[in-house]
């Protein structure tokens, strides 16, 4: 029972991490690390799901009657370099906003729009 | 049993990364994050997974963050209020998902719902349908093929953001000037810069052997782009932005980009000629299995194509940013 | 008998490697300052990693197994110690300065550390 959910439960712990600064913290680096945190914990969730007792990898060989399933696989691998692409994006969003308002912490920001307005 | 261990390990850092001020480390332990959870994915039997993950999340995930840091400052500012109110939002979302997770299967049990779809069908059927033995290429290239191609466009299209967000326009810069910054940085950089020599060419190799095993092994498109992109930043980094565009120019890798999308679509439009369903590569040739390596091959080359110029057009806008905002700020200095 | 022997040598190779690993790791933690530390990780890391492929060889001696953990070897004697040149050479030029043995201010000793 303990060890059954034991990986979900870590999924569990690791994604309120990632939720946690990014709701917690102004900076906007931080944030997108821990976007990152959260995304990854949502790979390990599908991987774990793919996991099948007694399986090998999904490589096709003789002598092997169990395999553990393709199909998770195939959804994260892809994922994961679209994941680092989207967070290439938002770094560079970051990057833009330093220039513009000199600085990437949340609340300067504010403070630099209400200024504005 | 390795694997509770290493959940655990990637809690610790995940913990250590929130209390973390200094981003420079954070981005550190972003990357032994991303090598652990790599570890962990080898020992859920997911290669192919930890694979990329190895390769992205310690490799070019780190670097583009410490890029961007470069340009942001690395200081992270304490935050005045007191996060009770994110800790309390947290913690409810917590058990509730902890809750759900109550009714999941366990954890190994072969009959979950997730492996009695689809999946005996690709493990059953995909050596006679496909031909090749690495299930997770047969379902990426050509199974889930139109699934892949939406994921190729993003990330082309994440390309183009980032493109569209940094790029500056530069004017030609004379040969001799890049030679003395080339020169001037040698000394700095002589023994890496010789060790570096010799092992490139190895690792374009490398992702090479990566592209075109990957229907046998673990291995495809997107690992052997992110390689051959690392190996090409890696000689940015040491000889200098300025020497790297003109090896690598700009304008041809943003072409690259676009030609990797281009095959893989139109791979898919001669299927759709030759009479089948889009991407159903058994149309490219008479013999239905034939024509599905085919197919892959050159759907994989699309694949790492564009990977591979995203990867590099990313790294060199956001250095060409830096070289900008550099000399910006000289300027500033010399007008004062 | 075979068998037994290649075992017994690979386990000696494994546990040496790991024993490495472990003690460099200690090094880590227990060390003064980045120059000594870096020191515990590069050189016994370099060790351990040769340590633990060979023991692997020995595992399998299958040629063509045998011949990609012999190219990870090479990779690794030419990568580790450039790793460590290139971190020392970075704290060196931003003016971190190897802390030396001076008894004066023993009792201060991060104060050098600067």
């Amino acid at each position: 029972m303990l060890i059954g959910l034991y990986n979900y439960w870590v999924v569990v712990v690791l994604m309120m991490i990632g939720f946690y600064i990014v709701i917690a913290n102004g900076n906007l680096i931080k944030k997108i690390v821990g976007l990152s945190i959260f995304q990854t914990s949502v790979f390990i969730f599908y991987i774990s799901m793919a996991k099948v007792d007694g399986g090998t990898a999904p490589i096709l060989a003789e002598g092997i009657k169990q395999y553990s399933n393709p199909l998770p696989h195939v959804l994260i691998l892809t994922a994961i370099v679209v994941g680092i692409a989207t967070t290439a994006v938002g770094l560079a969003l970051a990057v833009r906003i330093k220039e513009a308002y000199g600085s990437i912490e949340e609340e300067e920001i504010q403070a630099k729009d209400n200024l504005d307005c | 049993m390795t694997s509770v261990f290493l959940l655990a390990f990637l809690v610790v850092i995940a913990v250590a990364i929130v209390r973390m001020r200094d981003l420079l480390a954070v981005s550190m332990l972003l990357g032994i994050y991303g090598l652990l959870s790599a570890s962990f994915f080898v020992t859920m039997d997911a290669v192919d997974v930890a694979f990329t993950e190895a390769s992205v999340g310690a490799g070019i995930s780190t670097l583009l963050m410490l890029a961007a840091i470069t340009l942001t400052g690395r200081s992270e500012h304490p935050t005045r209020h007191k996060p009770v109110l994110a800790l309390f939002v947290v913690l409810i979302t917590g058990c509730l998902l902890i809750y759900g997770t109550l009714d999941m299967p366990y954890f190994g049990s072969a009959d979950a719902p997730i492996h009695l779809h689809v999946a005996p069908h690709y493990i059953n059927n995909s050596m006679q349908e496909i031909g090749i033995p690495n299930i997770v290429t047969s379902v990426l290239a050509s199974y889930r093929g139109f699934d892949t191609f939406g994921e190729v466009v993003v990330i082309f299209t994440a390309g183009m953001g980032v493109l569209a967000l940094l790029s500056v326009v530069r004017r030609a810069e004379n040969i001799t000037k890049i030679d003395s910054i080339n020169d001037s940085m040698h000394a700095e950089y002589l023994i890496l810069r010789i060790v570096v020599k010799a092992l490139i060419p190895f690792i374009l190799l490398y992702a090479l052997y990566v592209q075109f095993h990957g229907d046998f092994g673990p291995g495809g498109g997107f690992q052997a782009g992110v390689i051959f992109a690392a190996a090409i930043i890696l000689y940015a980094m040491l000889f200098g932005m300025s020497t790297a565009r003109r090896v690598i120019n700009q304008s041809v890798i943003q072409f690259f980009a676009a030609i990797g999308v281009l095959l893989y679509g139109s791979v898919g439009v001669v299927a759709l000629i030759n009479g089948k369903s889009f991407l159903d590569y058994s149309a490219l040739s008479a013999d239905p299995v034939a024509g599905q390596h085919l197919g892959i091959l050159l759907v994989e080359l699309g694949v790492g194509l564009t990977v591979a110029s995203v990867m590099v057009i990313i790294f060199f806008n956001f250095e060409g940013r830096r070289d900008v905002l550099q000399s910006q700020e000289n300027n500033h200095k010399g007008d004062n | 008998m075979m068998d037994i022997i290649m075992n017994i040598s690979s386990a000696v190779f494994l546990l040496i490697g790991s024993f490495l690993c472990v003690s460099g790791g200690v090094g880590i933690l227990r060390f003064p300052d980045l120059f000594t530390r870096m020191h515990a990780a590069g050189v016994t890391d370099t060790l351990a990693s040769a340590m633990i492929l060979t023991g692997l060889m020995l595992q399998n001696p299958d040629g063509l197994v045998i011949l990609k953990l012999i190219i990870i070897l090479l990779m690794t004697l030419f990568i580790s110690p450039t790793a460590s040149h290139a971190l020392a050479r970075a704290a060196m030029i931003n003016g971190l300065k190897p802390m030396l043995d001076k008894p004066a201010d023993h009792e201060g000793g991060m104060s050098s550390k600067t």
